[in-house]
């Protein structure tokens, strides 16, 4: 590829693998994630670590099967949290049952129960969802999303109306003498299944028909040609996405002991969509990274402001709009760079670009938060902390400085931008002249 | 019963040529560009906004006015600025876009009119019976809003099929490339279908939402329902979404006012209670309860039985 070449190439949405290139080549780096998993909770040692941990597993394995969909075969489903919900809400009666002696099953296959149980759910509306890709299988994943969240509001027993149904996993026999009354031991059961779902789901892409999957989004007809149906294609990846998101939903159920209605939502669906997507789905990583990140700036935003949503969705609109290949895939387009030994180049233009973004995000974040503490009017005084620092909202100066630094910011973003994008460039090329 | 069915059918003529009013803008869209637009209700929601706030200001009338003619300038921008840059990338990345710019619409509603449900009130002009009928009254408001959405059909349906833009319109409907070539700068088309389809959008917020309520959620509450008329019309068939409109309109007003449950009608049959609990559920559930997932069955059933909708040519 000519290094002139690369932005633009890079700019294609659904890139054929970016992370193909050798980076997850061999078993070294499943081990290493592996070791990882184990030590991870041994170095981080905060109070809300494990649990936020448990959460990016569960978000994780859920991203990933997302991406099976939209970035592998190129399925957009607004509904994709109905089989997330309906493996949850299974694993949790099957635990329920469990504990009532009813049936035997041990916690840790839990998962399984939630996977086979999203399997069946996708094999039953993959059906009718998958005839047809883009804009039709995209309105299809919401009507059956719309469809799933009415319905549970007609199926008490199952759903448990409006406060879902709780479990208890304490209850349950126990396999090998292991119990799962700590959060830590939670924690490793969730890392145990998140490893092997995400080496499942890697084994799949790598498979023939995971291949066909990218082969169909990418020219349904000469798919066809090769001799395969685009429709059953679609339909086993339809359905292998529904097993584990199943999966996430069992991990759910395990971890958090209650599920309601809103778990299979369509906001809950909207979510992955998010994180995914900012994450980048053209390569296999991009997902894990999305859900690592989005999963951690949920949790911290929302203890710092009430408008957390707006400021992820305006993260997910800008790398719509000018990063459509997701964290993931800018990384990857610095692994020639990389090799090359020239990232050092970068740092200086990368920089001053960031520290622009800064300003410009301290900005817009700086009025954004003063109309917000206007109008949710909790704050009598009329003096709200921001930045660490005591900001007057009834005083116009604040008002100015917080719009000119996201002017300023706009601004040097504009002039830095184009440097930035011509350091890459530069970098690139010298790369492939020696 | 009578008073049943002439009510239902009332209610979902003004409720149907509602959903009309915002499936015209969207079938518009698509056809033209093959954007399904996932923000189109946004801009539903934000001209009821903008209509509460300038009638507190100026009055309901400027503000019938007023609001559609921001929310079009606002939606030109969004295709100007944002639509158009991901063009390029396909019709899964401009949903994709779109998804995106529903949720910040909706977060941005949210930070500056709060989360409670505005009091948006019918205007005192039109806050009277209009007439009187098995002894129920029918608003004028509600007459008001069929008359409205019948001048805005009349209004988009001369426009399309008699004017010299219409023309154009249509013609970038199925032929952009050709258009272009006539010297025509299609995008700018694009751009302006696009914000007049917004600003209807809008018209049917600013006089819904004394209604239905203005409140954040409204734009979900509407916009699923708005794909199914587009999608079962027959995406980029204007007549299409007519008939689409007006059959979900009274589907859903005739099924909410069902009280009968599904035991109900069984029994009638002469099919005893349910026997075993787990159906018990089933047995309950009434026609209004279902009322919701009514589209949503009809969507699924036309896409397999016939995927082009009702009166659709194409698929896409």
């Amino acid at each position: 590829m000519k290094a002139a070449d690369a932005p633009t190439a890079a700019r294609r949405l659904a890139v054929a693998d970016v992370g193909r290139a050798g980076v997850l080549r061999g078993y070294g780096v499943w081990l290493t994630a592996a070791v990882v998993l184990i030590v991870l909770p041994w170095v981080v040692r905060t109070g809300a670590a494990v649990p936020i941990m448990n959460q990016m597993g569960i978000a994780i394995v859920f991203a990933l099967s997302f991406n099976m969909l939209l970035g592998q075969g190129g399925m957009l489903s607004f509904g994709h949290a109905v089989y997330f919900g309906l493996g949850g809400f299974l694993a949790a009666h099957a635990l329920n049952l469990a504990g009532r002696g009813t049936l035997y099953l041990p916690v840790p296959l839990l998962p399984l129960v939630g996977g086979l149980g999203g399997l069946a759910f996708a094999a039953l509306f993959g059906t009718f969802s998958t005839s047809r890709a883009g804009t039709v299988f995209s309105m299809v994943s919401l009507a059956v999303a719309e469809l799933m969240a009415a319905s549970s509001l007609i199926f008490d027993r199952f759903f448990g109306g409006e406060e879902g149904i709780t479990t208890n996993r304490a209850k349950a026999p126990l396999l090998l003498g292991l119990e799962f009354t700590r959060d830590r031991q939670v924690y490793y059961l969730i890392a145990f299944w998140v490893l092997l779902a995400a080496i499942a789901m890697y084994a799949f892409s790598r498979t023939p028909i995971g291949r066909m999957a990218n082969a169909v989004r990418d020219n349904p007809e000469r798919a066809e040609f090769v001799g395969y149906s685009q429709r059953w294609v679609r339909y086993i990846s339809f359905c292998a996405a529904g097993f584990f998101a199943g999966i996430a939903g069992g991990l759910f159920a395990l971890n958090y002991e209650i599920l309601t209605a809103e778990n299979m939502g369509l906001n809950a669906s909207g979510v992955v969509l998010l994180m995914t997507f900012i994450g980048g789905i053209g390569s296999f990583v991009g997902p894990i990274l999305g859900a690592i990140v989005f999963t951690f700036l949920q949790s911290m935003l929302s203890d710092y402001t009430g408008i957390w949503l707006l400021y992820l969705g305006i993260l997910f609109l800008a790398t719509v709009l000018f990063v459509p290949i997701g964290m993931a895939g800018v990384l990857m387009l610095h692994a020639p760079a990389w090799r090359a030994r020239r990232v050092g180049r970068l740092a200086g233009p990368y920089l001053v670009a960031g520290v622009c973004g800064l300003v410009a995000a301290v900005g817009v974040i700086g009025l954004l938060e003063m109309l917000h503490a206007l109008v949710a009017a909790d704050t009598p005084s009329g003096v709200r902390r921001l930045f660490w620092t005591a900001v007057s909202l009834r005083s116009v100066l604040p008002w100015l400085v917080f719009t000119g630094l996201a002017a300023a910011g706009a601004l040097g973003l504009r002039w830095a931008g184009p440097r930035a994008a011509a350091a890459f460039a530069d970098a690139n090329r010298a790369g492939a002249g020696r | 019963m009578e008073q049943i069915v002439l009510f239902s059918i009332l209610n979902g003529l003004v409720f149907g040529m509602l959903l009309f009013m915002l499936s015209s803008g969207l079938t518009l869209i698509f056809g033209m560009m093959g954007v399904l637009n996932f923000a189109h209700a946004s801009f539903y929601m934000l001209g009821a906004y903008f209509a509460y706030t300038l009638a507190s200001r100026v009055g309901f009338w400027p503000a019938l006015v007023l609001a559609p003619v921001l929310v079009g300038l606002l939606g030109a921008l969004v295709e100007r600025h944002g639509l158009r840059r991901v063009h390029r990338f396909g019709h899964v990345a401009e949903l994709i876009f779109t998804f995106g710019v529903a949720i910040v619409i909706e977060e941005l509603v949210q930070l500056v009119w709060g989360r409670p449900a505005k009091s948006y009130q019918v205007p005192a002009a039109l806050d009277f019976p209009l007439f009187h009928l098995f002894g129920s009254a029918f608003p004028a408001y509600k007459a008001f809003m069929l008359l409205v959405s019948v001048a805005i059909f009349v209004f988009i349906f001369a426009i399309l099929t008699r004017t010299r833009a219409g023309l154009i319109i249509q013609a970038s409907l199925t032929h952009p490339g050709m258009v272009a070539m006539l010297g025509h700068n299609v995008p700018r088309v694009f751009m302006i279908v696009f914000g007049i389809g917004c600003a209807l959008a809008a018209v049917a917020g600013v006089i819904a939402g004394p209604v239905l309520g203005t409140f954040p959620g409204m734009a979900q509450v509407l916009g699923s329902v708005v794909f199914v008329v587009v999608v079962v019309g027959g995406l980029g068939s204007l007549s299409g979404a007519f008939v689409a409109s007006l059959l979900i309109g009274t589907l859903q007003t005739f099924a909410v006012a069902l009280n009968v449950s599904v035991g109900n009608v069984l029994m009638a049959v002469g099919v005893p209670a349910a026997a075993s609990a787990a159906l018990h559920d089933v047995w309950k559930v009434t026609v209004a309860q279902v009322a919701p997932i009514l589209p949503y069955l009809l969507l699924v059933l036309v896409l397999m039985i016939r995927p082009t909708g009702l009166f659709g040519t194409r698929e896409t």
